[in-house]
């Protein structure tokens, strides 16, 4: 299935939840959804049997500055096509529900989203850092994040 | 067993008088000082911890495989700190690794030694600038004694580095007995 397809589908089922398709200069083009629709969308995706994405190759977090983002890649095994999902979430206490049992793959690269970005997954298995210590303050992948000048007496 | 003057002496070693030969058992000693035959025997079997971190540790593993054969140096890895004499630090040391780091080398018994390999190590290396999560040298937890530049470095440079150390440790003047 083509993206246009796609969100063709995914916008009769779903209407105002699914927002817009970013497919100029996207590849694979990206489906932009409502912050709270995201586990019904996510769940149809992977069981409408002429959609079946059932794997999710990649979950990341971008910051735009002025808003916070998730981006899924979606790849079909079966049918051979993908699509991505976007969610844009406010910079102050970005939340949205989690996706770690529509495909079980989501909890590492959820923890590292919020690990990096503090965008927090409710419902998550199991929300903490992965990457960095567990005390350390701050999210660094952040535009407005400010270097700590030393960690455990180590200067940094 | 007479010492023969065409081979000379050892460096170090008082010269041996060229007496009448002696035959019996006065003639299987010899007379050197300690601080030598202690380091030499030091820097002949220096047993490096297993420490590899990043791309760093691929090289020192080429170091110790077949084809640079750090073993004749009688270098050989432990995966223990207990019975390592020397923390070869190959890679690149995160703000979470240092805690265990600076445990490992509380962990090691005296004497030890500490080689920083390569760029990471030595002083946080293409992470210097702009890093918030490399340490900036493993010399801010750990006292270093041969720094190897590189990125990574060549196993020649390491087994130079190793051959540093060696000459680092046969100057060492060891105390005796127990200590005060």
């Amino acid at each position: 299935m083509e993206a246009q397809a796609i969100f063709d589908t995914l916008k009769g089922k779903f209407g105002d939840a699914v927002v817009e398709l970013q497919g100029e200069g996207f590849r694979p083009a990206f489906v932009v959804v409502a912050p709270a629709s995201v586990k019904e969308v996510a769940r149809f995706l992977r069981d409408d049997p002429a959609l079946s994405f059932d794997s999710l190759m990649c979950l990341s977090g971008v910051d735009y500055k002025e808003k916070l983002a998730v981006a899924y890649h979606l790849y079909s095994m079966t049918h051979r096509h993908a699509i991505g999902m976007k969610v844009f979430l406010p910079s102050e206490a970005p939340s949205l529900p989690t996706v770690d049992d529509v495909w079980p793959a989501a909890n590492f690269q959820e923890r590292e989203a919020f690990d990096l970005y503090g965008i927090v997954f409710e419902g998550s298995k199991d929300l903490r850092r992965i990457l960095l210590p567990e005390d350390w303050e701050g999210h660094p992948l952040r535009k407005d994040y400010k270097y700590p000048d030393f960690y455990h007496g180590i200067k940094v | 067993m007479s010492p023969d003057p065409a081979h000379g002496t050892p460096p170090g070693l008082p010269a041996v008088s060229a007496g009448p030969a002696v035959t019996g058992p006065e003639a299987q000693v010899l007379v050197g000082n300690a601080d030598l035959f202690v380091n030499w025997a030091r820097k002949s079997s220096l047993w490096y911890l297993l420490f590899a971190t990043a791309c760093c540790g691929i090289e020192l593993m080429q170091a110790g495989a077949s084809r640079y054969d750090m073993d004749r140096f009688g270098a050989v890895f432990r995966a223990t700190p207990r019975q390592a004499d020397l923390m070869l630090v190959a890679g690149t040391i995160t703000h979470k690794m240092a805690e265990r780091v600076k445990r490992l080398y509380d962990q090691m018994p005296e004497p030890k030694y500490v080689i920083s390999m390569g760029s990471c190590a030595n002083t946080g290396g293409p992470f210097f600038k702009d890093s918030y999560c490399v340490v900036k040298g493993v010399d801010l937890l750990i006292p270093v004694d041969v720094y190897i530049p590189g990125c990574p470095p060549r196993p020649e440079a390491l087994i130079d580095g190793i051959m540093n150390l060696q000459k680092i440790i046969m100057k060492k003047k060891n105390v005796y007995g127990a200590k005060a």
